[in-house]
């Protein structure tokens, strides 16, 4: 029996006995969740005739081609491109936001000072506020500046701690934690600066990784902002890029549509294989008070 | 918040200099724009010259005059209401399979919530388009029942279901919410249920269903409010403009299409203002039928 769980129920020791049936019902229903991305990677092993053809779900005769004629993309630009942008753009968001946010966290929860409940309520606000009604003042603001086609509409906005989401989940961590360290260091004479680098950034650890894990995958499947503002191909993020293959679906695109749909999850793969443990921990920390 | 007397010690201003980020934030990219946009919506504007007053032509218009943006309206809501409720049973169903200490269980949880992952990606969204497409997984293997092939994508009937199905196949993050929700409740409300003779479904629905329903409260906000905001699925695994027929013209397509295809800024911020006033009423209604059915403890 696993012991990792604090609780168990008469309702499942009563069927410890042959418990093979919950085993069974996960089983199955995992097959049909995992049969899309399972359908994805042979697809795009299959030579173009066989996906055409349509004969079976496993391919007769593997092959990479699908993922050298993706990654060439439409002759414009390679999906290295894509990739690099993603990549530059969801790496700055993760900065910025553990930055901004940390920032932020740390003044709701450990500062005090006038105006903070209102203030406090204002983050609260943003969190539900959905964010198609800044869409076109924030795209008119960024136009203005000239910066429509370039990284820093997308880049900027996470320096100033607007994802309410991570000031909201680092304040509730942060609200756990005890504060007589606080209290023994402002007795020792340190500054607020000196008590968030050596006092609280070590205890909060769990939250910056979360949060950082979070903004990371949230930005690289972030698609209409993307969309709005990215308009040459060299900009091009890998959610932007992906539509190129939407224009023509037919069966001889479909391989490297599948290729390069595969590509682009991979880095989300391997942090659900790295962190999976601190990301179901991470949502969490959030639906809980 | 019962800090000793005397001892207000981290109270000053240097709060302030924490925020400044927060405060440059707030101020420039969400209180003027709010503002601005609400202006917007009373002006034609289509980003070239300046905003030109028109009053309440836009809003007059958009539920007098355009039969295509209050179908958009029906589709989202009606989309809300069949898309969310079955998420979340979905995610309900797993969370009471998985949430009992048993072998294996923690792989389970780990792989249940990978499509939350994946799901919302543009990578995702193109490949169930093809999935249940022609010559798409989903055909071939309705074939093996001897279902004829169809495009399931291109037929207005039935592309909206197809959106639901990703949206119920992306339960991952609210059942890992109902999991811990359940693990909260006590197991000695278990064994004097069982012991008064309650048998599963009396527990279930006396028992479960009270206890967790602050949980269910939130995940439905949330659920709700991210619904009717969707945007990603519905341009991709559709025919890209809202069609077939408009049967995917979701009401933030609409929104996308009228502000970047067409230049109508204003318009479009009449629509953007609309949205956020049913998602106010909505949430607000919610949270009014919440005090009937939503038990928080002690």
């Amino acid at each position: 029996m696993a012991t990792d769980q604090t609780t168990s129920r008469p309702i499942t020791r009563r069927r410890r006995g042959g418990a093979l049936w919950p085993h069974a019902v996960a089983g199955l229903c995992l097959a049909a969740l995992l049969y899309p991305v399972l359908w994805m990677v042979l697809t795009s092993l299959k030579p173009t005739s066989e996906i055409i053809a349509g004969t079976s779900l496993l391919p007769e005769s593997w092959t990479l081609d699908n993922f050298v004629q993706g990654w060439d993309g439409a002759g414009v630009e390679s999906f290295g491109t894509f990739f690099l942008n993603s990549t530059i753009i969801a790496t700055a968001a993760v900065v910025g936001n553990v930055v901004s946010c940390t920032l932020a966290a740390y003044a709701f929860s450990r500062l005090s000072f006038p105006g903070r409940a209102a203030l406090f309520a204002v983050v609260i606000g943003i969190l539900f506020l959905p964010k198609e009604v800044l869409l076109i003042p924030q795209y008119t603001i960024f136009h203005t500046l000239g910066w429509t086609d370039s990284f820093l509409p997308l880049i900027v906005p996470q320096f100033l701690a607007l994802d309410a989401f991570f000031v909201f989940l680092s304040v509730q961590f942060l609200r756990g934690l005890p504060r007589e360290l606080d209290e023994a260091a402002v007795l020792d004479g340190c500054g607020p600066w000196r008590r968030l680098w050596h006092v609280t950034l070590p205890l909060i650890r769990p939250a910056i990784a979360t949060t950082a894990i979070f903004t990371f995958i949230w930005t690289w499947n972030d698609y209409m902002p993307q969309l709005i503002y990215l308009n040459s191909p060299e900009n091009y993020t890998l959610s932007v890029g992906l539509r190129m293959f939407l224009d023509a679906t037919s069966g001889s695109d479909l391989g490297p549509m599948s290729a390069m749909s595969l590509v682009s999850l991979l880095p989300l793969f391997v942090l659900f294989v790295l962190f999976q443990r601190r990301l179901v921990k991470g949502i969490t920390m959030t639906g809980l008070k | 918040m019962g800090r000793r007397p005397g001892h207000d010690f981290t109270r000053s201003r240097s709060g302030y200099v924490f925020l400044t980020p927060w405060f440059v934030g707030v101020a420039g990219l969400v209180l003027v724009p709010l503002a601005f946009s609400l202006y917007l919506s009373f002006t034609d504007y289509n980003l070239l010259g300046s905003p030109e007053w028109v009053g309440l032509d836009n809003y007059r218009q958009l539920f007098g005059d355009d039969d295509r943006y209050l179908h958009s309206m029906r589709l989202t809501l009606g989309y809300v209401v069949v898309a969310v409720p079955l998420q979340l049973a979905a995610a309900l169903a797993a969370a009471l399979l998985l949430s009992p200490s048993r072998r294996g269980q923690g792989v389970y949880r780990a792989l249940f919530y990978l499509p939350s992952l994946l799901g919302a990606s543009v990578a995702v969204s193109i490949t169930w388009r093809a999935l249940f497409d022609y010559g798409g997984g989903v055909n071939s293997f309705l074939a093996t029942f001897g279902i004829e092939e169809r495009s399931w994508v291109n037929n207005p009937s039935t592309v909206l279901w197809v959106i639901v199905a990703l949206e119920i196949w992306r339960f991952g993050a609210p059942m890992v919410i109902f999991i811990a929700g359940l693990q909260q409740i006590p197991a000695e409300v278990y064994e004097a249920a069982a012991l008064d003779g309650a048998g599963p479904v009396t527990t279930f629905t006396r028992i479960t269903i009270p206890m967790l329903s602050p949980i269910i409260f939130f995940n439905l906000v949330l659920g709700v409010i991210s619904a009717f905001q969707t945007f990603t699925p519905a341009q991709l695994v559709g025919d890209g403009r809202g069609g077939p027929a408009d049967s995917t013209l979701f009401y933030a397509v609409n929104l996308y299409q009228q502000a970047f295809e067409y230049q109508r800024m204003g318009y479009a911020s009449a629509i953007a203002w609309v949205m956020l006033a049913v998602l106010a009423v909505v949430a607000g209604l919610l949270f009014w039928t919440s005090r009937r059915w939503v038990h928080y403890g002690d």
